[in-house]
């Protein structure tokens, strides 16, 4: 094998993959997306057989339409769903970020010999299950939960707190499982950066606040933004802490989608709801992407 | 040769090393002065008991081997480290409450420290919005300093766009942009090659004379404290050994670490024999070696009595080498010669004495070196004036 093949084999590896764990997948998706829904196994029309030759697929192609997706338009429900769900993901970010950053700017201010134990405690929770980390929280914020007790025994409330199902649990279980994906960037960004230049700009009349936001924000902004879209991408389609922290009023578009799936076997519309979710995060995936190339040219 | 000679003239303008003598005469103000500063880490105590005065214009180099405190000192200066103990005075006033970003001293970093957000002008520009001056006051700083440094036409680049030798002018001009009173070098030419190093240095000791602004710089390369400084501070484990002009220092230093720290220095161990004679001899005492026969008569500032131990210390490069013994000079020892290392325009004779030490003679070289008529294992005779040797108690 000669070097340019040994190049194409290596390079082909990631396409192939992408090919076949994103690809093909979407592309049934998309098919099942344009179909019909059927009292069926599977629940949709037409399904696809090459036995019938030729007649068979045009049959097939003719049996495809895009009737689900104007159906999303159609149902309030739908739009309602992106739109709450593109907002609550917005607000979490955002609270993440709140609590991220300071976490991590901490993190790199601690002595050198702390670091790796810190790094450690941000990524302990990942050893156990999603689930059971949510699952948790419900034990948590529940009326007669540890939060609700501790706060009635310090006395600063006097009657319990309702946070269980609803939209502040669905803040909370954001932040909370999302945080290690804020985190970890930041603290990147902000441990590779020359304490020195801090100290030049105090040289220079700046104020140490001052200096934190003209110098350290700044610099810290290629994590920020990493540390947001990593939050903010899945939090749009998350199923698991609406589904268990939400109450009946939450609406997100992950909860959505399983109801279809699950509750009405909608196949079709719920496979129409998951490509225009896709379509919906292209954008902010594509501006990520950019940043992140940007920011490969920027330190070579 | 044009900046050379502009050195020279600068040792023998008013802002020299030897006219410090003459300002403190006069009772004039120093614009630094160290009183008594102690800085310790822990039990480590980095700076010891430095007293030190700098005066306005002048270029004053901090020297020593790594870890003998000078960043230490100059961090102090700029006000990111409080000194244990002592007081510093700016003008006079005593400087230690006065937070960093208020001292009118500004620093140029080692590793130049520019901000990699912002632009060449933007770095430049970054101290002077500080200050709160005017939009048009801000770019015409900015424009003049680009120009100082000769870095106009990169001023939107951005510092990982640019050359070592580059952002070391972008970093020199930010520091200078809010005319401090006081600029503080720290190695600032440490990164560069040998090339473009001594380029810079010609460079900055122009600006400096441009601008008259007090520089303190921080090396520990000792050829660059010569060539830029006014005067030298030679620094040793956190104290300040010496303070004199480079030709002060170099002729004239006041312990075997400054003289062995400062050029090639041949030191001999001996003792005091008593006051030596002659015409050129004032206050010069006979020397005698251990185990040696011969005695030498050099220079002795510290006045020794008569059996203290000391040390001679001679520069190879004034001590003459002959096969022949020389009846006119005074002090004289022969030896054997062990080794010649040549660099092309100089020799260096390692000579071997009865004692068994050896000393190094330096000869230009006039021959070409096949001519040369000294060679390997020659019985030959050193000799050097009564001027040449310096007699060293510490
Ligand atoms: N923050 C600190 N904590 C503890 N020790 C320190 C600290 N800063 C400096 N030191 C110690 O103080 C001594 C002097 O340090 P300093 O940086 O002043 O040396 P230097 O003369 O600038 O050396 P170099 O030429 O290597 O830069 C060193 O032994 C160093 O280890
Ligand atoms: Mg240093």
């Amino acid at each position: 094998m000669n070097k340019g093949w040994r190049r194409a084999v290596l390079i082909a590896v990631p396409y192939l993959w992408l090919l076949f764990f994103f690809l093909v997948p979407f592309i049934i998706v998309l098919k099942i997306s344009l179909s019909d829904t059927a009292i069926a196994m599977p629940p949709y029309v037409p399904t696809f057989s090459l036995s019938e030759g030729w007649s068979g697929i045009q049959n097939f192609f003719s049996g495809l339409d895009f009737e689900n997706f104007a159906w999303l338009l159609d149902d309030r429900l739908y739009i309602n769903s992106y739109l709450s769900s593109l907002w609550i993901a917005l607000v979490s970010t955002f609270l993440t970020l709140i609590v991220g950053f300071p976490l991590a700017y901490g993190m790199t201010r601690a002595p050198e010999s702390w670091r790796p134990r810190l790094l450690m405690l941000i990524i302990l929770p990942f050893w156990t299950s999603f689930l059971i980390r949510v699952y948790a929280w419900i034990g948590i914020l529940k009326t007669e939960g540890l939060l609700n007790q501790f706060l009635l025994w310090l006395g600063v409330i006097n009657d319990p707190l309702i946070i269980m199902n609803t939209n502040t649990a669905v803040y909370i279980g954001i932040v909370y499982s999302y945080l290690p994906f804020m985190v970890l960037p930041i603290y990147s960004t902000l441990d590779k950066m020359d304490d020195s230049l801090l100290e030049a700009a105090i040289d220079l009349g700046c104020s140490k606040i001052s200096a934190f936001w003209r110098i350290t924000v700044p610099l810290a902004l290629p994590g920020i933004a990493a540390g947001c879209f990593l939050v903010f991408i899945p939090a749009v389609g998350e199923f698991v802490i609406p589904d268990l922290l939400g109450g009946s009023q939450t609406l997100m578009i992950g909860k959505t989608l399983w109801n279809e799936f699950f509750s009405n076997r909608d196949w079709p519309v719920a496979s129409a709801v998951a490509i225009v979710l896709l379509l919906l995060l292209v954008v902010p995936i594509l501006i990520f992407q950019r940043m992140l190339e940007r920011e490969q040219e920027g330190s070579k | 040769m044009n900046e050379q000679s502009s050195t020279q003239k600068r040792n023998q303008q008013t802002v020299s090393g030897n006219s410090s003598t003459r300002f403190e005469k006069e009772g004039r103000t120093p614009i630094v002065e160290f009183r008594n500063v102690v800085k310790q880490f822990g039990e480590f105590t980095a700076v010891d008991d430095v007293s030190l005065k700098i005066w306005p214009g002048e270029f004053f180099a901090l020297l020593g081997p790594s870890g003998c405190g000078k960043t230490t000192l100059l961090r102090m200066l700029a006000g990111f480290e409080t000194p244990s103990s002592g007081e510093i005075l700016l003008d006079g006033k005593n400087i230690l409450p006065v937070p960093p970003n208020k001292r009118p001293v500004n620093m140029m970093f080692q590793s130049y420290a520019l901000f990699p957000h912002l632009s060449v002008r933007d770095n430049i520009a970054f101290g002077l919005k500080r200050d709160g001056m005017t939009k048009e006051n801000i770019e015409a700083r900015t424009e003049e300093m680009l120009k100082l440094v000769r870095m106009e036409n990169f001023a939107h680049r951005k510092p990982h766009q640019m050359s070592g030798g580059q952002r070391q002018r972008v970093a020199l001009a930010r520091a200078l942009a809010k005319n401090p009173k006081l600029l503080l070098l720290d190695e600032p030419l440490g990164a560069l090659d040998a090339k473009l190093r001594e380029a810079t240095q010609f460079e900055l000791v122009n600006i400096q004379e441009k601008l008259g602004t007090t520089f303190i710089i921080v090396t520990h390369d000792q050829e660059e404290a010569m060539t830029v400084s006014t005067r030298i501070g030679v620094m040793n484990l956190g104290i300040v050994a010496q303070v004199d002009t480079p030709a002060g220092i170099y002729e004239n230093p006041s312990s075997r670490f400054v003289a062995d720290f400062i050029g090639d220095v041949n030191l001999l161990e001996g003792r005091i024999e008593g006051e030596a004679k002659g015409k050129h001899a004032e206050g010069n005492m006979l020397f005698a070696a251990n185990g040696i026969e011969t005695t030498f008569s050099a220079r002795c500032p510290d006045q020794l009595e008569a059996g203290t131990t000391c040390w001679l210390a001679v520069r190879p490069e004034k001590i003459a080498i002959s096969k022949e013994k020389d009846t006119k000079a005074v002090n004289q020892v022969s030896g054997v010669v062990d080794d010649i290392a040549y660099v092309g325009n100089l020799s260096t004779y390692h000579v071997r004495l009865a004692n068994g030490r050896v000393i190094k003679a330096q000869e230009v070289n006039r021959r070409r070196v096949e001519n040369r008529e000294i060679t390997w294992e020659d019985e030959v005779w050193l000799s050097f004036t009564e001027g040449a040797g310096l007699l060293l108690a510490e």
